[in-house]
């Protein structure tokens, strides 16, 4: 239900305000309830050094304490360099116990790397060793254009030029990254189960609502505590947690490819604080015009970021569905 | 010409999209994004199919909503885009 209050300051940033200390009790007593519930004693954190995992794995140590959490460093050839030293500054901070998970020669027994080179060469024939990468969207506020993949590719010398990506290409790409997320999703369920742990899911509401995560990679978990926070409300939580501030002034990044892409190139259309109000005033019926003064942007590009967030609920649909039966089964699904 | 462009679009879009089921078919005017009958790997799958077709080019600025997002755009589109083609010719 909207209440007056909240459709008084829908589509304005003071509509995500929270009161951090109410929010973090609040998800700190679902966390504790899961664990009776399932009976399992601690939570599994994978820490990517991005401000989501680090305000999960926060709240997982306010709501068990540090000896009940446990934090996976996962690295991959495709990692930026700062990004394991982050995630351990994570757990330091935190004063949690976590292992280092190199995940290359996983990716690289599984083909990862091979299948991705040999997805780009369709498009790019001379693209492999010594050569970088990265797919991109066009701009849903510079035009009216679809939201056609394409790929970066910078040759070994540094030279740059971008491509077009065909279906096969374009799944191909899609189906070899995926493997990063869910290989690291099944080393948090090994550790999970070697603890007698629970794995969490680091997804904020932008990426939980929009489908922005790898079905049955980092979109499976046993618990989702920031699923229903937008990102400023997470920056604000990490504020108040005490994440490190290096990792609250880091630029959100997909960390996936090996040329550097933000989530704003990839999938997002706006700088997340933008997009946050654009997804708070799409589901509080905020006028355009209103929306657009408060985003500053005309009203063309507005109605193309709200057109946009629609057609990303109606693609990932498919990623939040759990498997179809052909009857239910009273016995278990109730 | 046209008749014949729609009739070869729409078989497509039952086969690729529809898996046969012909009252899912949306209007010749309707939203084949917002009908959920693409998506953004079915705009891909549909300028291949264009090119394959009909032996046109799209090219990146003529990927809007305008060309490809119903089926009275799509023939539009092609129609211009052959014509655009034979003139060159």
């Amino acid at each position: 239900m909207t209440t007056t209050a909240e459709t008084t300051t829908a589509g304005t940033s003071s509509a995500l305000d929270i009161d951090c200390e109410a929010e973090t009790q609040r998800i700190v007593v679902v966390l504790r309830r899961y664990l009776v519930d399932v009976r399992r004693k601690g939570y599994v954190v994978a820490l990517s050094g991005g401000i989501d995992s680090s305000v999960t794995a926060a709240l997982c140590v306010a709501a068990v304490g540090p000896g009940r959490v446990f934090g996976l460093h996962m690295p991959e050839r495709a990692s930026a360099p700062e990004t394991l030293r982050l995630s351990r500054e994570v757990s330091d901070t935190f004063g949690f116990d976590s292992e280092v998970e190199e995940i290359a020669d996983t990716l690289e027994a599984v083909g990862c790397y091979r299948r991705y080179d040999e997805a780009v060469r369709r498009v790019v024939p001379d693209y492999g060793s010594g050569w970088r990468s990265k797919i991109v969207l066009p701009s849903v506020t510079e035009d009216d254009a679809l939201r056609i993949f394409s790929i970066v590719v910078e040759d070994p010398d540094g030279v740059r030029s971008r491509h077009r990506l065909t279906t096969e290409a374009y799944l191909g790409v899609l189906a070899a990254t995926n493997f990063k997320q869910r290989v690291r999703k099944m080393l948090e369920y090994h550790h999970a189960d070697r603890l007698n742990y629970a794995t969490t899911g680091t997804p904020n509401r932008l990426e939980y609502d929009q489908g922005f995560f790898v079905k049955l990679g980092d979109g499976a978990a046993d618990v989702k505590p920031i699923a229903h926070l937008y990102k400023t409300q997470v920056y604000a939580l990490a504020a108040y947690l005490g994440v490190p501030a290096e990792i609250r002034a880091r630029p959100s990044t997909t960390d996936t490819y090996s040329l550097a892409q933000s989530q704003e190139e990839f999938y997002f259309s706006l700088p997340h604080h933008l997009m946050d109000l654009c997804l708070h005033a799409r589901d509080h019926d905020v006028p355009v015009h209103e929306l657009a003064a408060s985003v500053g942007l005309d009203v063309p590009s507005v109605e193309r970021v709200l057109r946009d967030i629609d057609q990303k609920r109606r693609t990932t649909t498919y990623l939040h569905q759990a498997p179809v039966l052909v009857e239910p089964i009273a016995a278990v699904d109730g | 010409m046209q008749a014949h462009v729609e009739d070869q679009l729409k078989q497509f879009i039952v086969d690729s999209y529809l898996f046969g089921d012909t009252t899912r078919m949306p209007g010749d005017s309707e939203s084949l994004l917002r009908a959920g009958v693409l998506d953004s790997t079915g705009v891909l799958e549909l300028i291949e199919f264009l090119e394959a077709e009909f032996s046109i080019t799209v090219e990146d600025v003529e990927t809007v909503p305008d060309n490809l997002d119903s089926i009275a755009g799509v023939v539009r589109f092609v129609a211009a885009k052959r014509h655009a083609g034979e003139g060159a010719a």
